[in-house]
């Protein structure tokens, strides 16, 4: 079975170590922050100018002045400090930040990513994506693994604008764990109850699979 | 010390001198710490063809959006531009020209053309379209971009507390980008919620000095919140 977005989630949370300052983008991302396992403790970055970023507030917490990335009303966790827009980017760009979770339309085999925009079809702007991938030490892509007309996510070669060359190295999909490598996407873990045959027609990039595969672990 | 008092008494006198194709540099993030008076006051001024360089362009009807009703702004430098119905039409239109650029080195360009520094290495944006048509190089093995520095004809700022000499504070992340945009500017105004006489503030604890402000105003301020969430979930 394909997971879940919430257990995308739940796997991306299970690779932060204690101690870690992450970024989480939009999304599915930002999910993992509700599954980060109990006897760790990892900082929120917001890259609007937040390190510690706290729950949502209850009605009377509420700030206009307190804010995330996503504009969403939030609040300031025990120990949080707040700062400049080139300050929240220096710790970004200067590889401060420990990890950073974005997703993506396409990621290809030489780890190159597009996010940010679709030609003619979408316009957004890259917000803070292009200096996250340029600047975090690991960088975990989550997507599903094909679009919802069964097209792979994961190419030879990316065919949108990109947002960054050459900076991922793991990608969480529904369908699978993913390493970037050798210009080659190694499988690493499987959804439980995904083949390897179902998961290689769904990779349109050069896929390298090593001895037995085994499947995700949630517990 | 007449001559740092920096407080003005109306939105006519701190926006006096803007005119038509100018470029303004504004400090918010969405529509969070941005001087609401400030631009309502371009708006009233009527001014056109201005380059206006922000992280957003607000939403439609308010914020930055509102001065493209009477399609003042030529120019946009900003990083995000989603959520912006009448942003996305004027673009799509070509009446609008957008220069989308990535938030950290937005922020750098603010703060470089404050600092005095015209330009700047950086490895955000190399081998994608941001990247077309600059210089690059290699540092340490790795590749980098040039992208010059902005300063702003004006730079509007919404600070929290300011004094009469315009060393200001901001509030939480009402901060964003308005320290930078404060720097930037040929002429800064600030619009704050509070002013203090000089001496009130921790001098440790100032954000912006008064040095880079030329105006501040006292502002009343709507706050809209874009998104609010809150331990219940999302509301509209």
């Amino acid at each position: 079975m394909a997971l879940t977005r919430e257990q995308i989630a739940m796997r991306v949370a299970k690779e932060f170590k204690d101690g870690d300052y992450v970024n989480l983008g939009i999304g599915i991302p930002t999910l993992a922050a509700n599954y980060v396992p109990s006897d760790i403790s990892v900082m929120l970055q917001s890259e609007n100018g937040l390190l510690g970023m706290g729950p949502y507030p209850t009605e009377d917490q509420v700030d206009a002045d307190m804010i995330n990335a996503g504009k969403e009303t939030v609040t300031a966790g025990v120990g949080s400090s707040i700062f400049n827009s080139a300050e929240s980017f220096a710790m970004i760009r200067g590889g401060h930040v420990d990890f950073t979770v974005l997703g993506a339309f396409e990621v290809d085999v030489n780890g190159s990513i597009a996010s940010w925009m679709i030609p003619r079809k979408l316009v957004k702007g890259m917000g803070g994506a292009m200096d996250l991938v340029a600047g975090a030490k690991n960088i975990i892509v989550t997507m599903t693994h094909a679009d919802k007309h069964g097209n792979s996510k994961l190419l030879q070669a990316c065919t949108l604008p990109l947002t960054g060359v050459n900076c991922i190295t793991s990608i969480i999909t529904d369908l699978a764990v993913l390493e970037v490598k050798n210009h080659a996407f190694y499988l690493r873990e499987r959804a439980p109850g995904v083949s390897i045959d179902e998961i290689r027609q769904k990779t349109a990039g050069k896929l390298v699979v090593e001895g037995d595969v085994p499947e995700m672990q949630f517990a | 010390m007449a001559g740092f008092d920096k407080v003005v008494s109306s939105y006519a006198e701190a926006m006096a001198g803007l005119s038509d194709n100018m470029t303004v540099i504004a400090g918010g993030f969405g529509l969070c710490g941005i001087p609401e008076g400030l631009i309502a006051q371009i708006k009233t001024m009527g001014v056109k063809g201005l380059t206006v360089v922000s992280n957003n362009c607000g939403v439609d009807g308010f914020g930055l959006g509102i001065l493209l009703e009477d399609r003042q702004i030529k120019k946009m430098v900003s990083s995000y531009v989603g959520e912006n119905a009448l942003f996305e039409k004027q673009l799509l239109n070509g009446e609008l020209e957008v220069e989308l650029t990535p938030q950290g080195t937005l922020a750098e360009k603010m703060r470089a053309g404050g600092a005095g520094i015209p330009a700047f290495y950086t490895a955000t944006g190399f081998g994608t379209p941001v990247g077309e048509g600059k210089e690059s190089r290699q540092f340490y093995g790795r590749d980098y971009i040039l992208e010059e520095s902005i300063q702003g004809d004006f730079a509007i700022v919404k600070a929290y507390k300011a004094d009469r000499y315009g060393n200001c504070i901001y509030r939480h992340t009402a901060m964003n980008f308005n320290p930078m945009a404060a720097t930037a500017g040929k002429i800064t105004v600030l619009e704050v919620e509070e002013i203090v006489e000089p001496g009130e503030l921790e001098p440790s604890q100032i954000h912006t000095p008064g040095i880079y402000v030329d105006r501040v105003i006292k502002g009343s301020f709507e706050k809209r919140i874009e998104r609010l969430v809150t331990s219940k979930g999302a509301k509209k």
